[in-house]
């Protein structure tokens, strides 16, 4: 059978399975709606928070990033793993006891201010539609590729599948959903690495394979990549090219915008007890960290295969999967010098051979010459680890506005059933904006995500890590902390990533070295630091409140989360 | 109450201390200098980077977990079934 019917098979009883879920698990209140119903058992929230986590990024583009970054590929590996840490750690529990359905509700309650919710409300909004709009495109691309639509249709169908399970179900059937998407996606993403770790190092396990000997020879896997690297005039794989403080500042940025994404930390809410929010952190991070520590192991794997099914082959000679990715314009070759043969090398005015790094997980099976029904399965994983976080990130998008800012602020005494057909409406709306967008990017679509991350940091996280920790934490400070801390990165971006403000700037202007991507780090610092100085200029939060504090450092008498 | 609340704080200090030397000092500050050792065929910063700080990132959790969990029982704070 060839690659195409595969697809249609697999992906076709995938999505059979996740909208039976949703049939069976659809919401009937709005507790079950926003939090499904405060019951999830740990081991499944663990699972649905790692799929809601691993994005359309993390599957289809991670290890493609690291292929082609080599060390300096860490960045994504530690800072999107250690954020948990921050999570487990610094927030769970203590939001979980909490206990109300949304971040803004935290910010809003803790610091006694509507103002302070509504910046909250607007910051995950931002945050939650930037990122979106990635996932939208990366099932567009999925779908074009495999089941040779036209990119558009592939949106719409990706919108029509979110739109039925994310709109019936709320996060009850997101939950259960997910579950199910976590087991496709990282079945899809073994399958194919411990092949590829079988063929190139005999050892099945890719974790270690790619610290072994390439079958048949003395040679170490990495020791060849640098060879490989080194004939060819790229940077050593293992040494990466970044400067340590870009590194350092980049990594922090992720971690600490891991610890302050709304539809991540929305998942603690959704457990019955402390406890349970703080070992399913930890079985999330398990979940993750399978397909986290395989994904460098990938990414070694396919740059050794890459270069030597291409570097110096003559071009009317490549196997199958060359042309058609050739196809769809993500490969590119132009033959400079005239002599029939691939020259694949670091000198840009020689090399011949372009290749988004998106493509690489994807092409992966392909060049290892795995049976079609693998190349298939990779492209279901893709698709459920975009449509699981479009899901988490949409349910977030309704919650905010039916929640945070209509029943909150606007019509108090809302009865349920009407909060929860606003909530659905919302999320209609949201999938459609979220469409849109799939359909037109913003030709920046990685810088807007960079931004998510950096915006994340720079606003939520210091205000709950303060609300939590720092009882003498006021309103004015946190909300001057927030506002500080988003225009500085939000004005950094625009000056040095986006290109908004004055002058075209080169990472010559970056001030200490630090892009863009890192200087979220540098956000969540002024934060911090106004927040403090602020607070402790003005007068001390009522006592209403600093007892709240006092209650939420302890687990006993937590309950289910509560409506107001 | 008062001391229930400082012994969280000192465990997490301890554990933040550690989630800060696997990643930041082993696998980037002193990534260079410990690649020149190596483990089977990983330069050790280089592993760091990308495995080892994930595998110690795990072990964290469940850790705090476990202390959390005796603390709670400890000083009568814990969740009734």
């Amino acid at each position: 059978m060839d690659v195409q019917l595969w697809t249609y098979i697999i992906v076709g009883i995938t999505f059979a399975i996740y909208i039976g879920i949703a049939i069976w698990s659809r919401a009937g209140s709005t507790k079950e709606f926003y939090v499904a119903g405060g019951g999830v058992p740990p081991l499944a929230n663990g699972m649905a928070t790692a799929a809601d986590w691993m994005s359309a990024a993390s599957f289809i583009s991670m290890a493609g990033i690291i292929s082609f970054a080599g060390y300096d590929g860490a960045v994504y590996l530690m800072g999107w793993t250690g954020g948990y840490v921050l999570l487990a750690l610094l927030l769970a529990p203590y939001l979980r006891k909490f206990g109300k359905f949304t971040v803004p509700d935290f910010i809003g309650d803790r610091y006694y201010s509507n103002t302070a919710r509504t910046v909250a409300v607007l910051c995950a909004l931002f945050v939650s539609f930037t990122y979106v709009a990635g996932q939208m495109r990366g099932v567009g691309v999925v779908f074009s590729r495999f089941l040779e639509v036209d990119i558009d249709n592939g949106v719409y169908i990706g919108m029509a599948i979110v739109f039925f399970y994310a709109v019936l179900g709320g996060m009850k059937g997101i939950t259960y959903t997910q579950v199910a998407q976590y087991v496709i996606l990282i079945f899809a993403f073994m399958v194919p690495a411990i092949f590829i770790s079988i063929q190139l190092t005999n050892n099945p396990i890719p974790q270690l394979g790619f610290g072994s000997t390439v079958s048949g020879t003395e040679t170490y896997l990495l020791d060849k990549l640098n060879g490989l690297h080194e004939e060819l005039g790229f940077a050593a794989y293992t040494n990466g090219s970044k400067s340590i403080i870009d590194v350092f500042f980049i990594t922090f940025a992720l971690m600490v915008g891991t610890a302050g994404l709304p539809h991540v930390i929305v998942r603690f809410f959704t457990v019955p007890r402390v406890k349970d929010a703080r070992i399913s952190a930890g079985y999330a991070l398990v979940f993750i960290a399978i397909l986290y520590t395989t994904a460098p192991a990938v990414a070694a794997f396919a740059r050794t295969n890459l270069i030597e099914t291409v570097s110096d082959q003559s071009y009317s000679e490549m196997p199958g999967w060359f042309s058609n990715w050739e196809k769809t314009g993500l490969l590119t070759f132009e033959d400079k010098n005239n002599d029939g043969k691939i020259q694949y090398v670091a000198d840009k005015e020689q090399n011949e051979l372009t290749i988004d790094r998106d493509i690489m997980v994807l092409a992966n099976p392909e060049i290892a010459n795995l049976p079609n029904w693998v190349i298939a399965l990779v492209a279901a994983g893709g698709l459920a680890a975009a449509l699981s976080t479009a899901a988490g990130l949409l349910l977030v998008i309704s919650t905010s506005v039916s929640h945070d800012l209509v029943k909150i602020q606007i019509a108090p005494d809302i009865s349920d059933k009407a909060e929860l057909w606003l909530a659905r409406g919302a999320a209609v709306l949201a999938v459609m904006v979220a469409g849109y967008f799939g359909i037109n990017p913003p030709d920046y679509v990685a810088a807007v995500v960079a931004l998510a991350f950096g915006l994340a940091a720079a606003s939520f996280f210091p205000a709950i890590i303060l609300g939590i920790f720092y009882k003498r934490m006021n309103k004015e400070g946190a909300i001057a902390g927030m506002v500080t801390g988003l225009a500085i990165t939000i004005f950094y971006m625009a000056r040095y990533k986006l290109g908004w403000i004055g002058e075209p700037t080169t990472s010559e202007d970056w001030w200490f070295g630090i892009s863009p991507e890192g200087f979220g780090t540098v956000g969540m610092i002024v934060n911090f630091a106004v927040s403090l100085v602020v607070s402790n200029v003005t007068a001390a939060p009522p006592q209403e409140v600093q007892e709240i504090v006092d209650n939420i450092r302890f687990p006993r008498g937590a309950g289910a989360a509560q409506d107001h | 109450m008062k001391l229930y609340w400082k012994k969280n704080i000192k465990f997490l200090t301890i554990l933040l201390i550690i989630w800060f030397v696997v990643s930041y000092v082993a696998g980037i500050l002193l990534a260079g200098p410990l690649n020149e050792i190596k483990i089977g065929g990983f330069p050790l910063g280089f592993w760091f980077a990308q495995q080892g700080s994930i595998y110690v990132f795990v072990a964290l959790i469940f850790i705090y977990v476990s202390w959390m969990n005796k603390l709670d029982k400890e000083f009568d704070v814990d969740e009734k079934e």
